[in-house]
C-alpha cells in the first residue's frame, strides 16, 4: 500500500473510534455534561488529562523547539511538567473538595463576588480561545500535509468530529475520546523514536539512548552532536541557555504556575470521585505526560544529529565538514527533502551555484568557521528548516517504514483534537455555568441549563473553526499568552483562596487585575496593543527584553508577583473576609465529606 | 480526634518539604548550577543538562508519589480521611 492510502486507513480508524465514543458515551445531565457525572477512574482521568495537556504545540513543535534550542529548550520540559506538582498540591484536592463544576464558579464563591466570578470568566476565556487557535491549525496542517486535502477541508473535517464528541458527550464523551487520544499519541510520538534510537545507539529506549555512545564508536552521541554544531557555527548543544539565567528562571516559572492555572486542565480533577483519587490522578497524569516530555529532549538531539549526516557525509566519515565532497548533492537529496520543500517548511538555496547543499551557521562569531567556509568556496547557509519538521518528518529522515508515517499523522490529529475538545468544554461551560446560570438567570432548571451548555458548545466549536479558518496574524505568538494569563491571574487568585483564609473579595479581584495588567502590558509592548501590527510601544519598557532581558513570553512570572503583592497590601485596608467563607476555606482545607461535585 | 490546625500545620509542612525539593532539582541542578554540574557525566550525558531535560521530571513524579502516599498517612492520622 502507498503512503496515501495507509494514512487514510489510520487516520480513518481513528476517527472512527471517537465517533463510536461518542455515540456511547453521550450526557444525559449537567453533571455528565461539565463533570463527566463526577466518576472517573484516576488513572483514566490521568491520561485523559495527558492528552487535554499535551496540545498540538507539545506534539508538533516541542521536540523541534528543544532542537533548535539545546539544553535552553529545558525551560519548556521543566515548565510544562513540574505545573504538576504545583497543580497535585496546591490545587487539585482543593478543588476538587470544593465540589463544583468551573473554576470561576469556585473564585465567585471563595470571593463572595459576582464582579470576580466575571473576572475569571474574561480570563479564561481570553486563556482558551487563544489557545484554541494554535490547535485548529495544527489540525490543518496534519490534514494538508498527511492527507492530501486542502487545509480548510481539513479544519471542517475536524470540527466535524469534535462537534460530535463534545456537543452530545460533553465532558463525558472528551474523557473517553481524550483516553482514545492519548493512546493513539503516545504510540505514534514514541515509535518513531525508539527506532531512530535504536539505528543511532542500538539502545531501545530514547531517554537511555541520548545519554549513550553512537553504534560502533565510543563516543557518546551528545558529545558527537556539539562537536558537529560547533564546527559549523552553531552553538554548543548542551550548553546553550535560553537568555540570562534569570530569564530562564522566570520563563520555568511562568509555564509552571500557568500550567496550574489553566482551566481546562483543573476541571479534569473535578471528575474524580474523591480527593485523595484528585492526588492520585495528578501523578498517574505527570507519568504520562512524561513518557512524552522524557523522549522529546531524544528525539530533537537525535533528529539534528540526523539532519546533519544526511547534508554532511563528513558527519559520519568523522572526516572534514568542510570538504568538498562531504556537502550532499543537490539532486542526491532524499525525497523527504522534496516532499517537505513543497510546503515551505524546508527550503534549499544553492547560494554558490556549485549543485551541493551546504548546511552551517553563517552568522557566528566564531571567525575560525568563517575562514574554513570562506576557503571551502561557501557563500552562506544554504538550508532552512522549520522547526516543525522535526517530528513530522522525522520518520522520514530516519527512512521508517510508512505505517510509522502515517501512524504520525493520525497522533498529530489526536493531540489537536483532544486539546481542542478541553479548551471547547471549559469555554462552554464557563459560558452556560457562569453566566447563564450563575450571573444572568440562576432559576434556570437543569434540563435548559443543559441544553444552554449543549449550545454554548456548538457556538464555541464554530468560533473555534472560524478563527483555525481565518487565524488572525498574531496566532503564532499566542498560545505563550495563554500561560501568562493563566499564571498572573488566576493561580495566584485560586492558591490564595486555598491557603489564606484572610485573602477577601477586594484583595483578590484587584490582585488579578493588576497581574493581568503588567502581563498585557509588557506582551502588547513587544507585539502590539492586541496584537495589531505598528502598535508596538516597546520604547516604554526600555527597548525589546527591556525589563532585566526578560522576554514576554516569560513575563507571566512577574505578573505573578505583582497580583500576590497588590492583593495582601489591598487586602490589609479594606473589610476582612466574612466568617462563613472563613469556614468555607476551612471545609475545603479537609478531604473528609466530599460528595460528588455539584452545580448548587 | 479532629484537630484541624494540627493537620493544616502537618500538611504545610509536608508541602515545604516537598517544594524544597522541587525548586533545588529544577531550579537548582537544572538551571543555577547546571554550568556546574556539566563537569560530572552520567553515562553520555553532561549532569546539569541530565537534571534539565530529564532528571529534574522523574525526580517531579517520585515527589507526587510520595506527596500522595504521605498525604494519605497524615489523614487517617488524624481523622479525617473519607474512607
Amino acid at each position: 500500500m502507498d503512503l496515501q492510502t495507509i494514512t487514510y486507513v489510520i487516520v480513518g480508524f481513528t476517527f472512527a473510534l471517537y465517533l463510536g465514543i461518542a455515540f456511547w458515551a453521550r450526557a444525559g445531565s449537567t453533571s455528565e455534561f461539565y463533570v463527566a457525572g463526577g466518576g472517573v477512574n484516576p488513572v483514566m482521568n490521568g491520561m485523559a488529562t495527558a492528552a487535554d495537556w499535551m496540545s498540538a504545540a507539545s506534539f508538533i513543535s516541542m521536540a523541534g523547539l528543544i532542537s533548535n534550542m539545546g539544553y535552553g529548550g529545558a525551560v519548556f520540559l521543566m515548565g510544562w511538567t513540574g505545573g504538576y506538582v504545583l497543580l497535585a498540591m496546591l490545587l487539585a484536592p482543593y478543588l476538587r473538595k470544593f465540589g463544583k463544576f468551573t473554576v470561576p464558579e469556585f473564585i465567585g464563591d471563595r470571593y463572595y463576588s459576582k464582579a470576580a466570578r466575571v473576572i475569571a470568566v474574561v480570563c479564561l476565556l481570553v486563556a482558551s480561545i487563544t489557545y484554541i487557535i494554535g490547535q485548529m491549525t495544527g489540525v490543518g496542517v496534519a490534514f494538508s500535509r498527511f492527507l492530501g486535502v486542502t487545509k480548510e477541508m481539513g479544519i471542517y473535517i475536524g470540527m466535524a468530529i469534535v462537534f460530535a464528541y463534545a456537543v452530545f458527550g460533553g465532558m463525558k464523551g472528551i474523557t473517553y475520546t481524550q483516553v482514545a487520544q492519548y493512546i493513539v499519541l503516545i504510540l505514534a510520538y514514541t515509535v518513531p523514536a525508539v527506532f531512530i534510537s535504536l539505528n543511532l545507539t542500538g539502545n531501545v529506549l530514547p531517554q537511555l539512548g541520548l545519554g549513550s555512545d553512537l553504534v560502533g564508536t565510543d563516543v557518546s552521541l551528545l558529545a558527537k552532536l556539539d562537536q558537529v554544531v560547533t564546527e559549523l557555527g552553531f552553538s554548543e548543544y548542551t550548553t546553550t541557555s535560553r537568555g540570562s539565567t534569570l530569564n530562564m528562571f522566570f520563563y520555568t516559572v511562568s509555564l509552571m504556575i500557568g500550567t496550574a492555572g489553566l482551566p481546562h486542565v483543573i476541571v479534569r480533577f473535578f471528575t474524580v470521585p474523591k480527593v485523595s483519587d484528585a492526588r492520585k490522578s495528578a501523578g498517574w497524569a505527570l507519568f504520562f505526560i512524561a513518557i512524552l516530555y522524557t523522549t522529546a529532549p531524544a528525539v530533537g538531539a537525535m533528529a539534528k544529529l540526523n539532519l546533519h549526516s544526511t547534508v554532511n557525509a563528513g558527519v559520519n566519515a568523522n572526516s572534514d565538514l568542510f570538504a568538498a565532497e562531504n556537502s550532499i548533492k543537490a539532486y542526491d537529496r532524499p525525497d523527504w527533502m522534496k516532499r517537505w520543500e513543497v510546503t515551505g517548511l524546508l527550503k534549499f538555496d544553492d547560494k554558490n551555484g556549485d549543485g551541493r547543499i551546504q548546511y552551517y551557521n553563517d552568522k557566528t562569531k566564531d571567525q575560525a568557521v568563517l575562514a574554513s567556509a570562506e576557503a571551502a568556496g561557501w557563500k552562506g547557509n544554504e538550508l532552512t528548516v522549520n522547526a516543525d519538521i522535526i517530528v513530522l518528518a522525522n520518520p522520514e529522515i530516519a527512512l521508517l517504514p510508512n505505517w510509522v508515517i502515517a501512524l504520525v499523522a493520525a497522533g498529530g490529529l489526536a493531540a489537536a483534537l483532544s486539546t481542542a475538545a478541553g479548551l471547547l468544554l471549559a469555554i462552554s461551560s464557563a459560558i452556560s455555568h457562569d453566566l447563564i446560570k450563575g450571573v444572568y438567570n440562576p432559576g434556570i432548571s437543569e434540563k435548559s441549563e443543559l441544553l444552554a451548555g449543549k449550545l454554548s458548545m456548538a457556538g464555541a466549536v464554530f468560533v473555534a473553526g472560524y478563527l483555525g479558518l481565518n487565524p488572525p496574524g498574531f496566532a503564532a505568538g499566542t498560545v505563550a499568552l495563554a500561560f501568562g494569563i493563566a499564571a498572573s491571574s488566576l493561580f495566584p487568585a485560586i492558591v490564595m483562596g486555598i491557603f489564606s483564609k484572610k485573602m477577601n473579595s477586594e484583595g483578590a479581584m484587584a490582585g488579578m487585575l493588576s497581574g493581568l495588567s503588567v502581563t498585557l502590558f509588557y506582551v502588547f509592548a513587544h507585539k502590539g496593543i492586541l496584537f495589531i501590527k505598528g502598535t508596538e510601544f516597546v520604547d516604554m519598557v526600555g527597548g525589546v527584553d527591556g525589563w532585566f532581558g526578560i522576554e514576554p513570553n516569560a513575563i507571566g512570572t512577574l505578573g505573578a508577583i505583582v497580583n500576590f503583592a497588590v492583593a495582601f497590601a489591598v487586602c490589609k485596608f479594606t473589610a476582612p473576609t466574612p466568617t462563613h467563607i472563613q469556614e468555607l476555606v476551612e471545609s475545603i482545607r479537609i478531604p473528609k465529606g466530599a460528595g460528588a461535585a455539584t452545580g448548587h | 480526634m479532629n484537630d484541624s490546625k494540627g493537620y493544616w500545620a502537618a500538611t504545610l509542612s509536608l508541602l515545604t518539604k516537598i517544594l524544597v525539593v522541587w525548586f533545588l532539582v529544577s531550579y537548582g541542578a537544572g538551571i543555577l548550577f547546571a554550568p556546574a554540574l556539566n563537569s560530572f557525566h552520567l553515562g553520555g550525558y553532561p549532569l546539569g543538562f541530565w537534571f534539565a531535560q530529564q532528571g529534574s521530571i522523574y525526580v517531579f513524579l517520585i515527589l507526587i508519589v510520595y506527596y500522595t502516599k504521605k498525604m494519605g498517612q497524615i489523614d487517617r492520622e488524624f481523622g479525617v480521611s473519607e474512607d
